[in-house]
This record gives structure tokens, sequence and C-alpha cells, in this order.
């Protein structure tokens, strides 16, 4: 049986009959890793601890290289932490490890979760299991790619700007970025901490639910998640949304997007439509600068968030030959400049830009001002509607090495995802068709903040109506 | 006459004293061994989160109130970027527009005078590392156990006038902080720190004149011998045409002199902005209301009160004030004994003494209020004497004895039984001829000195009083 192409709610119908173990998954995944790894470079290692075959949930699962776990080597993905080995666990591995849960490796990333694609990852880039001449998307890249070549049942990813939603639409599986709040950062090491959020990358919507149910809830560590009760979120996969109102932004459909991107997402909201649902279109009006606001935001955040990689406590430290300027001086420029790619670096200084005296009022205030607005256009719209529909992206995975000289428009990739950051709303990419070429198209779906019943109800009806969730990658 | 006016502000850092760090868990705790009272927190660890201890926010309030400042309800914590060892984060969470508390005053006493200084601002911060020089492998070395732990900072407007002035107010801040509870204000353990701004200006100017900052005093004493270095500098210079640059200078305590450590041009951008991990919120006015309630009485209204409640003299009631635990003693002693003077004396005297001997507060003590009171109703009772309860009370502080069990130990009970004392009367009198003769001939007061060989040779017993009428009598007699 190939244990390793199933759900995680097929595995536990299966453990539950007793017609196959966890042991079983567990090393049935190790050896579709063995076949397939080579190839698509998901993880930048496995773990080495044994896996405990208790707990209620026992499912392979891939965490982003992003994420604590004590006594594994965690990274960032990034030269400067080489070596680092968390003392603790974050909030969520815990839960995981609580529920049982089997860690089998740490997954690649974008340095710092800095790029859409995962090429800027210091272990090299990984590929999109439906093409190899593609990239998985990104920043959590790894994770996408792991669940979508069957290397993984469940993925962690983290969401900045679109980092877990726009890997999953590329790689053509289910990426939810929840409320910021609704699960725990302590332990998620920082890209931006008004806009990071931790989430689930599962192959269908009810193992999204399942995963939801694990990580959410509020943790005491960390004074930005939200104390409020965690409801069952299984309980929200309901095959109906008649009667349902969903918002279109027109800004969405606008130039820019790609055709069969367009086609896949009108060939969506027509399913929706007949099975009841009702569609407005709305107006977010200042969506166009919210690629903007988030690059002064988020890397304002990151200039200030990296300054800890300085060498003197853990990771990279160079040792410079000769004296510059004073030793100290010295090994601080030259381990950052030894330890950063050229993305972290291009964002540390951007983000010291912005905050800089003199220039604070005229990029970071203002930008929070417009993220204002943007939460506001939002707000507004979820006055009459329940969810907002857009694309994921708006392309199909691209080709290795097409963007990465161009960060501007590897920036506009994350471009559909950004506003919910911003608002700090929940949102959801599920798959709704395939280029000719053969990739993934994803739509995304934003709710209401704590609503993350309503994505699943959506997601679930619209999953429940169409197969596009089922297909498998040849690798 | 100086023609110059000098101008100062200090900026004052208080460590709390909190039983936590200010974001973690870790014990606030001085003195352990270096980096063992750390937690991926403090040491700043990727993916570790800051949580604000709320006892440090209440201190914050309460030394805010104390400073008859306004409390801002809106709290928000900030980013203060800067590269240092010391600093695990590369930030250091601390406020920067929303100060705990803004626009209070201190009163202080300088020269005899009363003075109102403007206190700017007091906000809350972390503490950073500490750096250890270790010249022996040639390398630094740091210890993290101090990261994280609550400060605030206290600054004034520039309302000082002089050293002393500085040096006054810097006394009246630390007793008041003493008294609040909320720092131990040990220049020694570093629990307080103060930096200086110190300019000058011709008498009748009101512009300021170009200021410089002083760091690294150790002492109150090195802060004023550290502003009246760099105001004699200031005055030199500008009456010999020379100018002052804007700068931040070293005290070298040794050298006893200023060393410049950094110019404006070389001064921080510390990027602040509003620390997105920890939430801002608002406080109820409630919560205000309540940490006033509980304010303590302030040294100044108690050295009032003891004045006519007590009927003290300013220099007892000053040395009562000056320490809390030192007045509470002394209430609780009036209590048990309502002869107040009496337990000013002992206390102002004989018990500080002891303090200063021991090296010890008033609270390591081994003596109660009521013990203290019991020992000065028998010198009072004239059971002994004051010269041998002195010795009954060190007695007693060194092994924990009532002053009863002690007297009747030692047999230090005066004797005032006349016929005991006519026998070591009479052989003093024999022994001393012509200091009886000095008395005859009208010097009543050398009998002074027969009391005194009367009560060397009864074992320091004998009630003079006594001593002084039986010689008196008896000289009278002969």
């Amino acid at each position: 049986m190939n244990l390793h192409s199933l759900t995680a709610h097929a595995l536990m119908d299966l453990y539950k009959s007793g017609k196959a173990s966890p042991k079983e998954a567990y090393e049935d995944v190790l050896n579709r890793i063995k076949a397939v790894e080579p190839k698509v470079k998901a993880y930048v290692r496995l773990v080495s601890q044994q896996p405990d075959y208790s707990g209620e949930f026992q499912i392979p699962i891939a965490v982003k290289d992003i994420l604590c776990v004590k006594g594994e080597e965690i990274t960032c993905a990034s030269h400067i932490l080489k070596g680092f080995h968390p003392p603790y666990d974050a909030g969520i591995i815990e839960k995981i490890k609580k529920s049982g849960g089997t860690i089998l490796g740490i997954a690649n990333m974008d340095e710092f979760a800095f790029g859409s694609s995962c090429e800027s990852s210091c272990y090299g880039p990984s590929y999109n299991p439906w093409d190899l001449a593609c990239v998985p998307g990104g920043s959590s890249g790894g994770s996408a790619a792991a669940v979508a070549a069957l290397e993984a049942t469940w993925a962690l990813g983290s969401d900045t700007g679109g980092s877990i939603r726009q890997p999953a639409s590329f790689c053509g599986i289910v990426g939810l970025k929840p409320t910021y709040g609704r699960v725990s950062r302590y332990g998620l090491i920082a890209f931006a901490s008004s806009l990071d959020q931790v989430g689930p990358l599962t192959r269908d919507v009810r193992d999204c639910a399942l995963l939801m149910n694990i990580i959410s809830g509020y943790d005491e560590r960390d004074s930005t998640s939200v104390n409020r009760p965690v409801p069952d979120y299984t309980k929200a996969l309901v095959n109906d949304v008649k009667g349902l109102k969903i918002g279109i932004p027109k800004e969405a459909f606008a130039d820019g997007l790609d055709a069969e991107v367009r086609r896949s997402l009108e060939n969506a909201v027509d399913l929706l439509k007949k099975l009841g649902g009702v569609v407005h279109e709305v107006s977010l009006p200042h969506t166009p600068y919210a690629v903007a606001t988030y690059y002064i935001v988020a890397t304002a955040e990151a200039s200030s968030n990296l300054a800890r990689f300085d060498g003197v406590r853990y990771g990279l430290r160079a040792r410079p030959a000769g004296l510059r300027k004073n030793a100290l001086v010295d090994m601080y420029e030259e381990t950052r400049a030894k330890g950063f790619g050229d993305e972290a670096k291009r964002r540390i200084m951007l983000g010291t830009y912005v905050l800089s005296s003199g220039y604070y009022d005229a990029y970071y205030l203002r930008a929070q001002k417009v993220r204002t607005l943007i939460k506001n256009d939002l707000d507004e719209v979820f006055k009459k509607c329940d969810v907002i529909l857009t694309p994921t992206c708006p392309t199909v995975a691209f080709k290795v090495g097409e963007k990465i000289s161009d960060p501007l428009s590897m920036y506009l990739s994350d471009i559909y995802t950004i506003p919910a950051n911003l608002a700090g709303i929940p949102s959801i990419s599920i798959p709704c068709g395939f280029s000719k070429s053969g990739l993934p198209i994803g739509l995304q779906l934003m709710g209401k903040a704590f609503d993350e019943e309503m994505l699943l109800r959506i997601s679930y009806t619209y999953e429940q109506n169409t197969q596009w969730h089922l297909k498998k990658p040849n690798l | 006459m100086s023609q110059f006016e000098t101008v100062i502000g200090l900026e004052v850092h208080l460590q709390l004293s909190t039983k936590t760090k200010i974001f973690c868990s870790c014990a606030n705790q001085y003195g352990c061994p270096p980096n063992t009272n750390v937690c991926p927190v403090c040491l700043g660890l990727p993916g570790s989160l800051p949580v604000l201890n709320h006892q440090a926010l209440l201190y914050g309030i309460t030394a805010g109130l104390a400073l008859n400042a306004q409390i801002n309800p809106f709290i928000k914590f900030d980013r203060k970027n800067y590269y240092y060892p010391d600093l695990p984060k590369g930030y250091q969470i601390s406020q920067y527009d929303y100060p705990v508390a803004k626009d209070g005053f201190l009163k202080i006493k300088s020269g005899g005078q009363e003075k109102r200084i403007g206190i700017k601002r007091a906000h809350l911060e972390e503490d950073a590392g500490k750096l250890v020089h270790d010249n022996m492998f040639g390398c630094s070395l740091v210890d993290y156990n101090r990261t994280g732990t609550p400060l605030i900072e206290i600054v004034t407007e520039p309302d000082l006038r002089s050293p002393q002035e500085a040096y006054d107010y810097l006394n009246t801040l630390k007793l008041t902080l003493q008294y609040l509870g909320v720092s131990d204000c040990d220049m020694e353990k570093g629990s307080l720190r103060c930096d200086a701004n110190v300019s000058i200006r011709p008498i009748g100017q009101s512009a300021l004149g170009t200021k410089t900052e002083l760091k690294n005093m150790n002492s109150f004493r090195a802060v004023k011998m550290a502003l009246e270095y760099e105001v004699r500098r200031h005055e030199q210079t500008i009456t010999s045409g020379g100018k002052i640059f804007q700068e931040t200078l070293l005290w070298n305590d040794e050298k006893a002199m200023t060393i410049t450590m950094r110019s404006k041009e070389q001064a921080h951008d510390y990027r602040y902005f509003p620390d997105p991990d920890l939430v801002p919120f608002a406080i109820d006015q409630s919560v205000i209301e309540q940490v006033r309630k509980q304010l303590p009485e302030l040294p100044q209204d108690k050295f009032l009160r003891f004045l006519s409640q007590y009927g003290l003299s300013e220099y007892d009631a000053n040395m009562l004030v000056a320490d809390r635990g030192i007045a509470d003693f002394f209430e609780a002693a009036v209590k048990e004994y309502p002869h107040a003077k009496k337990i000013a004396n002992w206390m102002a005297g004989p018990v500080l003494m002891e303090l200063n001997d021991r090296k010890i507060s008033i609270n390591e003590l081994k003596i109660t209020p009521q013990g203290l009171v019991a020992l000065i109703a028998r010198v009072e009772e004239g059971l002994v004497s004051n010269l041998a309860g002195k010795d009954v009370l060190t007695a007693m502080l060194n092994g924990g004895k009532t002053a009863d069990e002690i007297i009747k130990d030692k047999g230090l009970a005066q004797v005032s039984d006349d016929s005991a004392l006519f026998e070591i009367i009479d052989e003093v009198i024999a022994q001393n001829p012509t200091v009886v003769e000095q008395i005859k001939s009208g010097k009543p007061q050398a009998a002074g000195f027969l009391v005194g060989q009367a009560m060397k040779k009864s074992g320091g017993r004998a009630n003079p009083k006594k001593l002084n009428e039986l010689i008196t009598r008896r000289i009278a007699d002969v």
C-alpha cells in the first residue's frame, strides 16, 4: 500500500481499523524520501531522533527550517545560523510532539523566509515536483514540495507575505495562513514579527483542519497570541456554500494576471455560484499599495530582528585577518558579510534605511498608515461578504533562475497574498486547476479575523466538487 | 564670583527589585555565577519572545507617582537598535515616545533652601549584560545574568544649578525610591547608575550653552567631582576664547578628569520603532489609583511628621528618616514606650553607631523595638548607668539575650545602697586630699573627678547621681 500518498485522515482511518500502523506509514514515507528527494531537494536534513509511536495523531510531518526544534540544527537556510541547535522547542513543536506527530525532517526555505522561490537558501534551491525545472515557490518551498512530492503527509510553514499560500499554489496543495495571534509564534525565528504566522501545508482541506486543531491556541510566552477558545475545525467541513457571500475584488483581476490563471479562477467562481454561493464584485482601492507598504514594514522589522545574528553567541563567527576598524567591529562586519546572502543583505539595508532618523516618518510611519487603510478596505468588504476570493498568485510556478536577478518581479509574486498579512486576517490557498504545461493553479480565500472556519467550509465544498486535489505529480 | 551659571540635568538608571526579570521568568538576582541566570528569552535566542512582567510596570507607576508625575495610561515599548556584545538581541527594549511617567518633580533641600527639580520623564527598559575584559587571555567575556533586569530611567529637566544640587538631588531620589521599595539603589552593585549633562551660560542669558554628557561615575561623590571638573573646564575654555563641543565624556576616577568617548558626529542613530512583539495596551485609571493608595509615606513627609508629632530635633529626625527601616523601628519602639526623644537619642546615637560598626542594616540587627525599649527603661529607672547601658546593647546584639538577662549575668545593676557606696567614697576621699581641698574652697565642680574615681572602683555599677549626692554630703560633714 502506498501509505506515503495518503492524506493524514486516510492514514488515521487505517490506523483505527488496524490495516496499517504509524510505524509502517513513517517507514513508507522515508522510502519515498529516499526515492525522490535527490530530484526535489525539499529537505535540508532529516532528523536523527527516533519517532515515538504514541499520541493521537501519528502523522509524518516536515518542519520548515525556521521553527525551533530542540536539539536539531535550525538555520533559516542561512550560513549565519549554521551550527545553531535551539535548546528549546517552539510552542507549536511542543504541540506537534504532544499529539504524536513524527517529525521527518527540516524543510528547505528561502534564507530567513526572504523570497518567493526557495532559491535564496544557502543549501541551494528546492524543485517543483510538477516540473523539476520550476521553483516550488517560497519561502516555505521545501515544505510545499515535500507534501506535493509525497515526501511528507503534513508540513509546517510560516507566512509573512504569502510564504505558505504561494508555494501551496505552485505545488498544487492546500496552505493556510491563520489569523495573526491564532498560532503561537514562540520559537518561530522572526522575519517580520507583526506579520509572521505559522500554518499548515496539507494535501486536502480536511487535513488542513486537523492540523489547525493541533497547532492553534493561546501561548502565554507570545504576547501577540490571542487567548480565545479554539473550535474543532473539522466541524467546519460542511459541503454547502448556499447563500454564502463571496467578494471578488475587481483590482485582483486587472492587468498582470496570467490568462490561464484567470480562466481557472473564473471557472472556480462559476462552480461556487452553481453550488449556491452569492458572488459580489467588490473593491479594495488601497491594495495596489500593499506590496510597497509590505516591503517597508517587513524589512524594517527584519532589519531589527536579524541584528542578533552578530557572531557573538551562536552560529557563524568570522575571524578577520588583520585589523581594519577594531577587533569587534571587524568581527561583526565580516560575520554578517559572510553569513547573509544577497537578498538578506538587501532587506537589512532597506529596513535600516526606512527606520533611519529623518526618514522614519516618510517611510515607516506612512507605511503603517497605509497598512491601516488596507485593513479598513478589507473590513469594509467583510461587512457584506463572508470571504474574499482572488488568485493566490498572478502566475503559475516560474523557472528556476528566471526571477532571481530581478527582485522586483519576484516581489510581485506576492501581490495577492500580502494584504492578508498586513490586515492580520486568515487566508487559504487551494488547488483550482492546472496550466497547459501541467503546473498547478491556486485560488485564495481571505476571511474575517478568527473565521478560519468559513475559509475551511468554502474550500471543503469546492474540493468536494472538484478533483484537482487528487492529482499527483509524476516523479 | 563666577560670571557663569551652571545648568545640569541628570539621567538616573535604577534597577527595579522585582522577583523576576522584565521580559522573562529568570530570577532578578545579583551575584550568580556568570551566565547561569539566563534563558532563551533574556539571551535573545532566535524565536524567543518577550512578555512584560507586570510587577515592573507597577513599580514604574509607583516611582512615577512618587515623583509627582503624570502616568501614561497607554503602555507601549520600542526597540532601540544598536550593536554591542552585551546586548544579545541587537536592540534594547525601551520606551521612546510614551514613557510610563512624565512631567513630574522632586523637592530637594540644598544649601538650606528647598527647591523643585523637574522630572522630564521616567521610562522602563531592560538592562544589558556585562562585559568583562580579561587581560590574561587578551579577550572580552560576556556575562548575560544582568540582561533583562528591569530598569527605570529617570530624566530631570535642566533644573540643577550646581554640582552640589546634583548631589543633593541624587540623595533625595535614592531615599525616595528606597522608601517605595522599588529599588535598593545600590551604586556598588550597579543598581543605580547616573549620567549627567552639563553646560554653562553667562548669568542672565536664557539660551542654554553647549552641553557635554558625562558617564562612568561610580558614586554620588564621583558625580559631584566630575561635574565640578567639567564646569571648571567649560569656564576655562570659554573665558580663554575657546569653544565647547557637544560630546560624551567618560569620568576617570583615578585621574580625576574627563576623557572624550565620542563626539556628536559619532552619535548613534538608534532607529527607534515600536516593538511588534509587545502589544501596546491601556492601563485602567483604577490600577493607577490603586498604586497611589498604596504609596508609603515619603521621607520628607515623615521628617515633618517626626518634628511635629514627636517633638524631635531636626538632627534626630533627619537621622531617623534617612533609612526607612530605622524610621519604622523607631515608631514601633515609641508605641511600646512613649518617650520618643529618649528613643530617638538611643537610635541616632548608640544604635546607629552599632549599625555602622557592623556594616549591617537595621533589619539584620538582632534586636526588636521591644528589646531596645526594655533596655532604655532600665537605664531610665536608674538600674543601669547610661554607659553600662551601651555595653548591654552591644551584648544584646552579639548574643540575642534580653537586657534583663545581660544585666543579671554581668551584675551590671547599679549600686545605690548608701553604706556600700560610703565605703568606696571614703577610700576615694582619703586618696585625693587636694581635690577635697578644692571642693571645700568653693569649687564644687571638682567633685566630678571624685565621682569618676568612685565609679571606676565600683566597676561602673555605682549610680552616679547617688554618688555625687553622697560625696558632697560626706565632704561637707568632714
